[in-house]
């Protein structure tokens, strides 16, 4: 039933120090054993005084939270099981045999999403195989209007605005072409290379972007999600893309990841800062994700 | 919470049962005895030997006095609870699996297996209140569904017998008559073997879980489809919580693939599911196979889990469980 105990004694006693001063006939010098609560806090104290191995008089304050396992009021009938024989098998016991033990692991209800946040969050987390899907864009960064965060490209309320002018600008053919496939086959997946508005330029440039700035994070702790990551590195500039290699059968993180930054600078200063940070009990390692010519 | 492991099986774990007071536990094995288990901090209180096969089901009277099980021996067992002493013993020309004493204990519903081109079969028996006068003829017999009969438990009043298994077809049966009142439809209902059922506290409703890796919560009087749990694996067991609207799946990836593949990947978690918004509030993690009983505590404040891994794993909720929103 105790969970901690907590000495708060003015010394420190140790309890294999207490059991020598029984020898010494003093005790009845001492005030007595006095057991205050426990209180509605569930606390309970126990204050007790002793002598230390110098003989001078110490006093033990255990501070003890008093927790019931189980609480069940049980009827008579189950009072009364209570005391019935064992039988069968259960006879003869091996004091050593341990059927029945504690587990010595704290077992927690594991949520799929922590408590408070959204739903639309947990089916990020939750889902490891949009996860992947989506190849750990995490940030949602319109590509046709620049917003962040709100909406994806294909879904941007802006598209419509946007496209005849991409359009015209750069090649009138593929719009006249585009919208005839996409009236025929509505709602199905256009690769955004073959979008009306998206141009080549614009893969391209994506794919550079991934390779740009891009830093290597390893000896990830397992719990390290895209968020935590973006937390990590937001502090140092602009982050483009957060991405954390989770194991396809178990869904587990793989322990690296890739960060990629607006800014060439503040990469650097993220490296420099956070290479052999420690971060959730491991020493990270920080580096740019290629090597570097320079 | 801290689980108390309860390893008294040498096989996997078949079935649990907590009696009404909910003060003892029995588990069944593929190991042939039945064991009681105090449900409060798992102690050992017995074993009920006699059984010379797989016991795949058992059920305790109100009372706590006879306990009932169902075995691959080809027979299903009377036994004193308090003593371990077997009572009677139902003959059978197949294994009995499902096993369910009626509300008031006067009848027993067991079925057997399709066995020896024996069709699988649902019987009603007669349970005396002395067992010196008890006989093993059968009230009724109801045939008709192919392959096992996994579960069969009776429904309100002892009006009808509530049935499912290896056919998917959940089927509800006159348990004067034997006809046939009503089954799930093709459409709607689950697509794979239903491995286990549970009713709901009051009776009114009860759920089925099946191979198809989905559970269904279904009302015991219409059997209209009421909610559909989904999950990313085969469900074993089911359970749901006398206490909250909270319903519980147990399962895995098949024992026969638990060896080749990443323990991670098993899913052998008890997964929590609220029962009405049928979303998704937590797993349970612990077994090392998959889970094959589920049981709560009719206090609500606990629950166990029996896995193919021959444990029993007895869990005292936190406070905070009883907290939880989504």
């Amino acid at each position: 039933m105790a969970l901690d105990k907590t000495g708060l004694a003015p010394n420190k006693v140790r309890w294999g120090e207490l059991d020598e001063d029984d020898g010494e006939d003093l005790d009845f010098l001492l005030p007595p054993r006095q057991v205050i609560g426990p209180d509605e806090n569930k606390i309970k104290k126990v204050i007790e005084y002793k002598f230390n191995d110098d003989g001078n008089k110490v006093k033990i304050t255990t501070t003890t939270r008093v927790r019931k396992l189980a609480s069940s009021q049980l009827s008579k009938r189950a009072v009364e099981r209570r005391s019935w024989p064992k039988f069968g098998d259960a006879v003869h016991e091996d004091v050593g045999a341990r059927l029945t033990m504690v587990s010595t692991e704290e077992i927690l209800l594991e949520r799929p999403r922590a408590p408070g946040t959204k739903a639309e969050e947990s089916k990020v987390a939750g889902d490891s195989l949009a996860q992947l899907g989506k190849g750990g864009a995490v940030l949602m960064v319109c590509r046709t209007c620049g917003k962040k965060g709100d909406h994806w490209t294909s879904r941007c309320p802006y598209k419509d605005l946007a496209q005849p002018t991409e359009t015209f600008v750069d090649k009138p053919p593929a719009s006249e072409a585009a919208p005839g496939a996409g009236g025929a086959t509505k709602g199905a997946y256009v690769p955004p290379s073959l979008r009306p508005g998206a141009e080549r330029p614009g893969g391209s440039e994506m794919r550079r972007r991934n390779e740009e700035n891009s830093v290597r994070v390893t000896n990830l702790s397992e719990d390290t999600r895209e968020p935590d990551l973006l937390e990590l590195f937001r502090t140092f500039g602009p982050v483009s893309r957060v991405y954390v290699a989770i194991d396809q059968k178990t869904g587990m993180s793989r322990g690296f990841g890739f960060v990629n930054f607006v800014n060439k600078e503040d990469a650097e200063r993220a490296i420099n800062k956070l290479n052999g940070y420690g971060y959730d009990n491991l020493i990270l390692r920080v580096e740019w994700a290629t090597p570097r010519a320079n | 919470m801290r689980p108390i492991l309860m390893k008294g099986h040498e096989r996997p774990l078949t079935f649990l049962k907590y009696n009404r007071d909910g003060d003892l536990l029995f588990s069944c094995a593929k190991d042939h005895t039945p064991t009681v288990w105090f449900a409060d901090n798992g102690e050992r209180l017995g074993t009920y030997r006699g059984h010379n096969g797989a016991v795949w089901c058992c059920d305790v009277s109100r009372d706590s006095m006879r306990l009932i099980t169902g075995s691959a021996d080809q027979t299903a067992k009377l036994w004193n609870v308090q003593t371990g002493a077997q009572l009677f013993s139902f003959n059978f020309d197949s294994p009995a699996r499902a096993v369910d004493f009626s509300v008031g204990d006067k009848l027993a519903v067991i079925t057997t297996d399709p066995f020896m081109e024996l069709p699988s079969a649902i019987h009603v028996k007669r349970i005396s209140g002395d067992p010196t006068e008890q006989t093993g003829e059968s009230v009724l017999i109801i045939k008709g569904p192919q392959g096992r009969i996994n579960r069969a438990v009776w429904g309100p009043l002892n009006k009808t017998i509530i049935s499912g298994g290896e056919d998917a077809v959940v089927r509800i049966w006159d348990s004067e008559t034997g006809k046939l009142l009503k089954e799930s439809d093709k459409e709607i209902g689950h697509k794979k073997t239903i491995t286990s059922l549970s009713k709901s506290a009051d009776g009114s409703h009860f759920l089925t879980g099946s191979l198809d890796r989905s559970a269904k919560l279904w009302d015991t009087r219409s059997l209209t489809l009421i909610k559909t749990y989904v999950t990313e694996r085969p469900v074993n067991a089911v359970a749901m919580s006398p206490l909250l609207d909270h319903v519980v799946l147990g399962g895995g990836q098949d024992a026969s693939a638990v060896t080749t593949t990443d323990h991670r990947a098993g899913k052998f978690e008890a997964k929590f599911f609220d029962k009405i918004l049928q979303e998704e509030i937590g797993g349970v993690k612990g077994h090392f196979g998959p889970i094959n009983a589920l049981a709560f505590n009719p206090d609500g404040r606990s629950f166990s889990s029996g896995g193919e891994d021959g444990y029993v794993r007895l869990h005292h909720f936190d406070s905070d469980y009883f907290n939880i929103k989504i």
